[in-house]
């Protein structure tokens, strides 16, 4: 592959901007329900419209993640999902959407591996990006140097809850695009539209033009046109998980997702 | 050598630090300036101390052990945590972490717990000051521990099962960190051991320092009484081993030993051994010797303790393991249960599973601490491990 998995990163958010919308992110942990059938499925989002995708690798204390996402995470885990399991599913998943992906994990399964091997590993599977949960910006030097390294994006987290002090750092510190979380809480569907992106964006482009990705409580397409209206992508993660959980077979999976993304990807088309 | 508070990061060498989603950062930032200010501040030690004198009935008294000393070819001391109230060490830091809520203007406050001595401190300390209190326990640990639950709900606390995972400790320390990411701009968490993201784990040691402060002043080698040679406690989190150990961590003329639960064996796999038998990793927000797989995944830890059936430790003992001024050893099950009835029969104490663990070592190890004063830091009273007991007879 020629291209980094940082510039294919920049190239998402040039290219969506240039359309004046946000991009489409949705997310799913890899394996679920297989990680064969998971490729599947991120297959169908991307013919349905995604932008692009964050793959979740399982873990077995999300402290970020509400119940939908744990209970994916620990069925994949009884299926033998690890950390090389889900990254063979986000390259085939990079292989046949040519969409960029990121991952998303916690700070343990990447210290066992070691930090600059995991993003040695997560590069030659051509993933696009990291995303860690439970990496504040007071601890991510080593992780945004092993990005830097191996040419991989990594965010950042910027919540309603992060003071002046703090946004500075985390702008400061250069990260590829800022995950600004939309609601106080782990994640989870909500029953409202946020009340903190707008402000959230403002305070950030204040700053800085970095790239913010707006997640946590997005469910629908009206909540997903409204974070879009002022991000630059959009995640929508528990929605997703929840209707592969609930469905009856890989077929009504498939069907549900592509529903439902095709729907949240027109929402993010006429946000603005 | 010792540190008085971990670095600038929250570390104490290698270990501590905050690894939290970003929603909490700032809420742990507060806490730790609001902890700085309280703790420089004479008022908040009065109230702080009147409390500890007049509710929680401080200094906890020692107790020459004379029946087992002569059993055991010991000179044998208890620090009686088990007779303050609510009957473990746990109230001293839910009392002061309650004022500090107060005084941060927090109305509600969450907490874990595993015995369930951790919550009922808790629920206390927010009856006495006036606070909202939700506990998060494991659906194993409810069933095992039947008895603080109750007492929990009379003292007004709600308490939610958790039921991810195996139901026990570590599930219930994830599932409040989970209410607290969601519930930070008005709850306080009132973690009840020295783990958990900086500062709570230096936080919690200043909490519980007194109790080693207490004994030196009580076993001071003055009028006739020793000092202690060997101090011995039992190690989950490890709150109440902290809390004596502290004050004599570098001091020369003491052995340090802190006891994990062996389980049904170090070589069964099930156990709650991090110290001794895990390696290093970040769990509940801090880097420290935790029990783990391959892939970096959380184990589950077994103990009949539910106090010390847990995967993770405090930063601070990973850090005092590794400069060597704590040994850490482990007793099974089976160990610690002979120890429990020893302790009832020969001197008229039921203690807590989570402290016959330590008694358990004594008893081992009697022959090499043969003639020693040692002191057994009673963290708790056992109480609420005879319907276990009982039930192991029937």
């Amino acid at each position: 592959m020629t291209e980094s998995g940082q510039q294919r990163l920049a190239e998402l958010f040039a290219g969506v901007k240039a359309e004046g919308r946000a991009a489409l992110l949705p997310y799913l942990t890899a394996g679920i329900p297989t990680p064969e059938q998971s490729v599947e499925l991120f297959v169908a989002m991307a013919e349905a419209g995604a932008d692009g995708f964050e793959v979740g690798i399982p873990y077995a204390d999300p402290l970020m993640d509400g119940p939908v996402i744990m209970r994916a995470g620990e069925q994949a885990l009884r299926n033998g999902v690890t950390v090389d399991v889900a990254l063979r599913v986000a390259q085939q998943v990079v292989e046949r959407t040519a969409k960029p992906v990121l991952v998303m994990t916690y700070v343990n399964p990447v210290l066992r591996i070691g930090i600059d091997r995991f993003f040695e590993k997560v590069a030659s599977a051509g993933v696009s990006g990291v995303i860690i949960a439970d990496l504040p910006v007071d601890e991510a030097l080593p992780y945004l140097v092993a990005a830097k390294q191996a040419q991989v994006g990594i965010a950042l987290f910027v919540a309603p809850t992060t003071d002046r002090t703090r946004l500075v750092s985390v702008v400061e510190s250069n990260p590829s695009f800022v995950y600004a979380v939309a609601e106080i809480g782990v994640t989870g569907e909500r029953s409202a539209n946020s009340a903190n992106t707008r402000a959230l964006a403002s305070r950030i482009r204040a700053l800085s033009d970095v790239p913010i990705v707006f997640g946590v409580g997005i469910s629908t397409p009206e909540h997903a046109a409204h974070a879009a209206a002022d991000g630059d992508g959009v995640i929508v993660g528990t929605a997703i998980v929840r209707r592969v959980l609930e469905a009856q077979s890989h077929e009504e999976a498939k069907a549900a997702l592509t529903l439902a993304v095709s729907e949240l990807a027109v929402a993010v088309r006429r946000s603005r | 050598m010792r540190l008085s508070r971990p670095d600038e990061t929250g570390r104490f060498g290698d270990f501590g630090g905050a690894f939290a989603p970003e929603t909490l950062m700032p809420a742990l930032r507060e806490l730790e300036a609001a902890f700085v200010d309280a703790w420089a501040d004479t008022g908040f030690h009065a109230d702080l101390d009147h409390l500890l004198s007049t509710f929680v009935g401080r200094p906890t008294p020692v107790y020459h052990a004379e029946r087992m000393s002569e059993r055991l070819g010991l000179d044998l001391w208890l620090k009686r945590e088990d007779l303050a109230h609510t009957g473990a060490h746990k109230i001293n830091n839910t009392v002061a972490q309650g004022l500090l809520t107060k005084r941060m203007g927090k109305p509600r406050v969450i907490a874990e717990t595993g015995a369930g001595q951790h919550g009922v401190a808790t629920a206390t300390a927010c009856a006495l000051l006036g606070l909202e209190c939700v506990v998060y326990m494991g659906e194993k640990d409810i069933e095992r521990q039947a008895l603080n639950v109750y007492r929990m709900r009379l003292l007004g606390a709600e308490v939610i099962p958790v039921t991810s995972g195996a139901g026990t400790l570590k599930d219930a320390v994830s599932a409040a960190l989970r209410d607290w990411v969601a519930s930070v701009e008005q709850t306080h968490y009132i973690i009840g051991s020295v783990v958990g993201p900086h500062p709570f784990p230096w936080m919690v040691r200043e909490f519980q320092k007194i109790i080693g402060e207490e004994l030196k002043q009580q076993l001071d080698g003055s009028s006739g009484l020793p000092t202690p040679e060997v101090i011995v406690a039992p190690v989950g989190g490890g709150s109440n081993a902290m809390g004596v150990f502290y004050p004599y961590a570098g001091d020369p003329d003491v052995d340090l030993v802190g006891v994990e639960a062996a389980g049904l064996g170090i070589s069964s796999g099930k156990h709650g051994a991090s110290l001794g038998h895990g390696s290093p990793g970040v769990i509940h927000g801090a880097m420290t010797y935790m029990l783990q797989d391959d892939f970096g995944q959380v184990l589950e830890a077994h103990s009949i303790s539910a106090g010390l059936d847990y995967p993770g430790v405090g930063p601070e003992h990973s850090y005092f393991k590794d400069e060597q001024l704590v040994r850490y050893e482990s007793v099974t099950d089976d160990e610690a249960v002979e120890a429990f009835h020893l302790l009832c029969r020969t001197e008229g104490i039921i203690p807590a599973l989570e402290s016959s663990h330590a008694l358990a070592w004594i008893i081992r190890e009697a022959a090499s601490l043969h003639g020693k004063t040692v002191v057994l830091n009673l963290s708790g009273r056992g109480d609420k491990d005879v319907q276990q007991i009982a039930a192991m007879y029937d």
